[in-house]
C-alpha cells in the first residue's frame, strides 16, 4: 500500500507543530515533504526577541534540526516557496521547478510583515522584525549606527526596541494611538507602561503619524504628519501583520481576511487545509502560539482519523498577551475596554507600580489587564475559558495577589504555558505539563529524562515537583526517587544492597540488582563508585572511568575543552616563592588567564590536557582540588596575627583543617571556612562548615550554602579547644558521607533530616562519636596527592592525557 | 550535489592503546576524531565534537556504546552518532575496520 502523501507549504511553527503531532498519532502512515521560504529549519519565532536581546542565539531558538527532519523521513526544501498549486490534479510546483503531487495540502504560510506604503520605504536601513534576517541585520546596523527609530508602539515594536537599546542604540518609538499597546492595554496601563519603559532608556513620540522616509540610499530620518522630524539611520517598522495567502487565493481557495477554514481546519477546496497565522477561523485569525497548537492538533486527528471515529473540534481560542521585555510585566485577555454591558474592578497602585482590572459581563471575566504583578493571569485566563460564575467570589479569590499578604496560589499555577520553569535548559511549563499528560509522568526524574528540566543545575527542582503535583492531581509522594533512570532503586536500597551482600565492584552492583541498562550511566556510575569506597574504604579499588571528567584528569574541563589548574594554598596562605612558581607556570605554558579564585587561591585556566601533567610537575604543589566532590578549600581571615579585632587564629585553624580533610570523598563538594571574630570575614555562614572563634571559644556552624541554594548556616555547637574543633568535624562529616545520598549538598541533607538528629547522632551517643571518627580516620589514611601520583606514573599519562595525531600518507 | 570524496582508510592507533569505558582523541589530517572500544572489541569512531556545544566527546564518560557529554551531558551514541532523550543532534560517524590488532578509520 503507497504511503499517503502530505505536502506542507510552511516551515514554520504552526505548520511543524502539526507534522509532530501527526507523528505521534501516525508514524508510518504519510510520506511528508516540506517546502518552506526561509534557508533555517523550523525556529522558535517568539524567540527572535530574546535573539535581539541577546539572550539567546540563533541556534538556541531551532526547535526542530535537520536531523528531526531526517530522523522523520521527510523531505525538506529551505529557500524554496510554493508557487502554485493545481487544486485539481492535486499537484505544488515551487520556484526552482520542483513538482510534488498531494494527497493532502496543508497551508501553513503565516504572516508577513505590514509595511506601510510610505514614500521611501524601499530606502537601505528600513525594515520589519519578523525573521532571523531582519535580527542579524539589527545586529549588524548596531556596529556602524547609533539611532533607531521604530514604528508602532504595539507589542512586537517594544520588543524590537528593547532589543536595540540592548545593542547600545539610541531608540526612538513612534506611535499614531495616544497610549502605548492599545491593542491589548487600557490607557492607565499604557501610561505606565511608557513610565516604566521612559525609565529604561526609550523616547515615546505618541499620536505621531509617520508620512515620509527621509534619506537618499540609506534612510537618514522621518517626517510626521505635523511636520515635524526625527534623525534616524535604522528604521524598524512593526506596525502589524498581513496573512501570508497570496498563493491561496491564485489557486481558487477561500480567503477572507486569511485562509477560511471550518471547525476541522479544512478549507472550501477538498483535502486542503490551513492553520495558522493564515487561516482565518471563525472571522477571527489569530496570531499568537497557543491557539495555533491547539488547530495543529485538532488537525493532526482528522489527517489521521479512519473516518469512522467522532472527530475533536476548533471552537476557537481565548486570546491573550504577554510582552517580553524585562522588567515591564504586561499582561491583557480578553474584552478589556469597558463597554455597555460590562463592570470592572480596577487596583491601581502607585506605590507599587501596579495596575489590575478585570473585566466582567453576566457574573463571569471576559478580560483583564495586568501591569507591573502579573502572578494572576493564569488563574484569569482559565476562568475565562471555563466561564465561571463568578457572583459569589470575594475580590480577594478573583484577584489572589492582592490578599493579605500576596498569600494566593503558588508561583508555578500562576505561570503561563510559555513561562520558562528551567532557566538552563530553556524548558517552559507547558512542554512540562503536556510531557507529563501525553506520556503519563509521574516523577521528577522520568520529567528529567523526557524533557531536560532540571537536568543541570537542580535550581528548578522544586518547582518541578509542584508542576507534577498540580498536574497530576495528587500530592508528589515523598517516596524517595530511585538513583536514576536505569534504575528502580532508591540510592538508600543501594547502599543497603552493598553492605548486605558485600558487593564489591560498580559492574557487579548493576547486575545484582537488575539494572535497566548494562553499563548504567552518568548518574549512577558516579554514585555506585562513591558508595562502593564509602562502604569498603581499605578494600575498594576506585574506578576512574566511573567518574567524571574532571575528578578522572583531576583538573576543571572549561567550555572549549580546555582545563583548569587550582594548586592547593592551605588556608589561603601564600609566599613569595609559591607566587613566583605559578608566575613562572603561567608564563611557561602562555596560560590564557590567571584569576583568584572565591576560595582565596589561584586559577589558571585555559590549560591543555595534555600539558596538565607537566603543569602540575612544574607547579610542584598539591592538588586543590577544584574539581571534587570533597574538601575544596578552607577560607580564612586574618585572625590575631595581624587584625585589631582578631580573637583566635583563624590562620593556623583553616590550614589544621585543610591539611587533615584533603582528598576525602564525600557526597558533594565541602566548602569550609573559619572567621576569628563574628565579623565573619571569611563567611563562615554560608559553608557547609563555618567556624567563628569568639573569646575563648570556637562556634561550629554546619549546613550553609552560598550557591544555588542560598541557605545560612545553623550553629552546631560551640567548643573550647582546637582539637574539639576537629572532632566534631571528624563526626559531622563522617557522618554526612554515611547518611546523605550522592550529590546531595550538607544544606539539602540537613533540610531534610534535621539538625537535631545530626546532633543526637554525633554528641549524645559517646560510643557512636567515637566509631564514626574512627571511621573518618580509616577514610583519610588512603589519601595520596592525585597530582604527583599521575606525575610518577607514565601509564596513567598515556592512558589519560594523550591524544593522538596521525598523517595520512 | 557535490559527489563525495573517495574515502581513505587510515591507520590510527593499535587496539592494545584504547582502553573499554575510555575516549581516545585522534586527530587524522586535522579532522578530530574519539575512538571508544567496545566490549566485542570493536570500535566506534565519532566526530569529537558534541552537537550541543562542540564539547570533547573523548573525555566524556562511556556507557557501553554510548558517551555522555563532559560539558553537558548530552548522551550520544557513538554507534550512530545520535544524540539520546530529549535532546537533539547528530555528529558525523565514521566507518572502522580492525585487523590484527590494528584500527583503522575511512576518513
Amino acid at each position: 500500500m503507497r504511503q499517503e502523501r502530505i505536502v506542507l507549504i510552511g516551515n514554520g511553527m504552526a505548520g511543524i507543530r502539526t507534522i509532530e503531532e501527526i507523528l505521534k498519532l501516525e508514524k508510518n502512515r504519510f510520506h511528508i515533504t516540506v517546502f518552506g521560504e526561509e534557508q533555517h529549519p523550523n525556529y522558535n519565532r517568539i524567540l527572535l526577541s530574546s535573539v535581539l536581546q541577546g539572550d539567546a542565539g540563533v541556534d538556541d531558538i531551532v526547535l526542530n534540526e535537520y536531523s528531526w527532519y531526517e530522523d522523520n523521513g521527510i523531505d525538506l526544501f529551505t529557500g524554496d516557496p510554493i508557487i502554485k498549486i493545481d487544486t485539481k490534479k492535486q499537484v505544488v510546483y515551487s520556484r526552482s521547478g520542483l513538482k510534488k503531487p498531494y494527497d493532502h495540502l496543508l497551508l501553513a504560510t503565516g504572516s508577513n510583515p505590514f509595511m506601510l506604503p510610505l514614500p521611501g520605504v524601499e530606502k537601505e536601513g528600513v525594515i520589519a522584525f519578523r525573521n532571523i534576517g531582519d535580527c542579524e541585520t539589527m545586529m549588524e546596523a548596531a556596529e556602524t549606527y547609533k539611532k533607531a527609530a521604530v514604528i508602532g508602539g504595539g507589542l512586537l515594536g517594544l520588543e524590537a526596541a528593547r532589543g536595540l537599546l540592548n545593542l547600545n542604540m539610541d531608540v526612538d518609538v513612534i506611535h499614531i494611538a495616544d497610549h502605548l499597546m492599545d491593542r491589548q492595554l487600557d490607557s492607565d496601563a499604557g501610561k505606565m507602561l511608557k513610565a516604566e519603559l521612559e525609565q529604561q532608556g526609550m523616547r515615546f513620540h505618541l499620536n505621531k503619524q509617520t508620512v515620509k522616509i527621509n534619506g537618499r540610499k540609506r534612510v537618514t530620518g522621518l517626517t510626521f504628519s505635523d511636520q515635524s522630524s526625527l534623525k534616524a539611520d535604522l528604521v524598524v517598522m512593526a506596525v502589524g501583520i498581513q496573512p501570508n495567502v497570496g498563493l491561496a487565493k491564485q489557486s481558487g481557495i477561500k480567503v477572507d481576511r486569511a485562509i477560511v477554514v471550518n471547525d476541522c481546519m479544512e478549507t472550501n477546496v477538498s483535502n486542503v487545509y490551513a492553520v495558522g497565522e493564515c487561516a482565518e477561523h471563525r472571522g477571527i485569525v489569530y496570531g499568537l502560539v497557543a491557539p495555533l497548537y491547539e488547530q495543529g492538533k485538532i488537525l493532526a486527528s482528522r489527517l489521521c482519523s479512519t473516518g469512522k471515529e467522532e472527530l475533536p473540534v476548533y471552537e476557537g481560542s481565548i486570546v491573550y498577551t504577554k510582552l517580553k521585555v524585562s522588567g515591564a510585566e504586561v499582561f491583557s485577555a480578553g474584552q478589556f475596554i469597558d463597554g455597555e454591558e460590562t463592570k470592572s474592578i480596577r487596583i491601581h497602585d502607585d506605590f507599587e507600580n501596579t495596575f489590575k482590572k478585570v473585566v466582567i459581563r453576566d457574573n463571569c471575566v471576559v478580560g483583564a489587564v495586568l501591569f507591573g504583578d502579573t502572578s494572576d493571569s493564569s488563574r484569569l485566563l482559565s476562568m475565562m475559558r471555563s466561564k465561571t460564575d463568578i457572583s459569589q467570589m470575594s475580590k480577594a479569590s478573583l484577584l489572589p495577589s492582592e490578599a493579605e499578604g500576596g498569600q494566593g496560589e503558588s508561583l508555578v499555577a500562576a505561570m503561563e504555558d510559555g513561562d520558562t520553569v528551567c532557566g538552563c535548559n530553556g524548558v517552559t511549563k507547558g512542554e512540562i505539563v503536556c510531557a507529563i499528560k501525553d506520556q503519563g509522568l509521574t516523577t521528577v526524574n522520568e520529567i528529567k529524562q523526557c524533557t531536560n528540566a532540571s537536568r543541570s543545575c537542580g535550581g528548578c527542582k522544586p518547582e518541578v515537583t509542584e508542576l507534577l503535583a498540580l498536574t497530576t492531581g495528587e500530592e508528589v509522594s515523598t517516596v524517595a526517587e530511585p538513583l536514576c533512570g536505569c534504575t528502580t532503586h532508591t540510592h538508600e536500597d543501594v547502599v543497603a544492597a552493598i553492605k548486605e551482600m558485600g558487593l564489591s565492584y560498580v559492574r557487579e552492583v548493576m547486575n545484582v540488582l537488575g539494572w535497566h541498562s548494562e553499563a548504567g550511566c552518568s548518574k549512577c556510575r558516579p554514585a555506585l563508585n562513591y558508595y562502593l569506597g564509602l562502604v569498603s574504604p581499605l578494600q575498594y579499588k576506585d574506578d576512574p572511568n566511573s567518574r567524571f571528567v574532571n575528578e578522572r584528569l583531576h583538573a576543571n574541563i572549561q567550555n572549549d575543552g580546555t582545563f583548569s589548574v587550582v594548586p592547593r594554598m592551605y588556608g589561603g596562605v601564600t609566599n613569595p616563592s609559591q607566587l613566583r612558581k605559578i608566575a613562572d607556570v603561567a608564563d611557561k605554558y602562555n596560560v590564557p588567564l590567571v584569576k583568584v579564585t572565591g576560595g582565596q587561591r589561584i586559577d589558571l585556566l585555559g590549560i591543555e590536557k595534555e600539558h596538565l601533567p607537566n603543569v602540575w610537575k612544574d607547579l610542584g604543589m598539591r592538588s586543590g582540588y577544584a574539581y571534587g566532590k570533597t574538601l575544596r578549600t578552607v577560607k580564612t581571615c586574618v585572625g590575631k596575627d595581624f587584625c585589631r579585632f582578631g580573637t583566635q587564629d583563624s590562620i593556623g585553624l583553616g590550614i589544621t583543617i585543610e591539611k587533615k580533610y584533603e582528598g576525602l570523598n564525600t557526597p558533594h563538594k565541602v566548602k569550609m571556612a573559619v572567621s576569628a571574630c563574628p565579623r565573619n570575614c571569611a563567611e563562615s555562614g554560608i559553608k557547609d562548615v563555618g567556624i567563628v572563634g569568639v573569646e575563648g571559644a570556637w562556634e561550629i556552624y554546619v549546613g550553609g550554602n552560598g550557591g544555588v541554594d542560598l541557605r545560612s548556616a545553623e550553629l552546631l555547637c560551640k567548643v573550647q579547644t582546637s582539637e574539639e574543633v576537629l572532632e566534631t568535624i571528624s563526626a559531622f562529616l563522617q557522618y554526612y558521607r554515611e547518611q546523605a545520598t550522592y550529590l546531595e549538598r550538607t544544606s539539602h541533607w540537613i533540610t531534610r533530616v534535621g539538625l537535631d538528629s545530626i546532633k543526637q547522632a554525633i554528641f549524645d551517643d559517646g560510643i557512636g562519636r567515637d566509631a564514626l571518627i574512627e571511621r573518618m580516620e580509616i577514610a583519610l589514611s588512603m589519601h595520596e596527592d592525585p597530582w604527583s601520583e599521575i606525575v610518577d606514573s607514565d601509564e596513567k599519562k598515556t592512558e589519560l592525557f594523550k591524544n593522538k595525531s596521525v598523517i595520512a600518507h | 550535489m557535490t559527489a563525495t570524496k573517495e574515502k581513505k582508510k587510515i591507520f590510527v592507533a593499535d587496539r592494545n592503546e584504547l582502553s573499554i569505558g575510555l575516549g581516545k582523541q585522534v586527530s587524522v589530517d586535522g579532522v578530530v576524531l574519539a575512538l571508544f572500544l567496545q566490549s566485542d572489541g570493536t570500535v566506534n569512531a565519532i566526530e569529537n565534537a558534541c552537537p550541543h556545544k562542540g564539547g570533547p566527546l573523548s573525555d566524556g564518560i562511556v556507557s557501553g556504546e554510548h558517551v555522555f557529554c563532559p560539558l553537558h551531558d548530552w548522551k550520544i551514541s557513538t554507534k550512530t552518532g545520535m544524540a539520546q532523550g530529549a535532546d537533539k543532534g547528530c555528529v558525523t560517524c565514521f566507518e572502522v575496520e580492525v585487523n590484527n590488532g590494528k584500527v583503522y578509520v575511512f576518513v
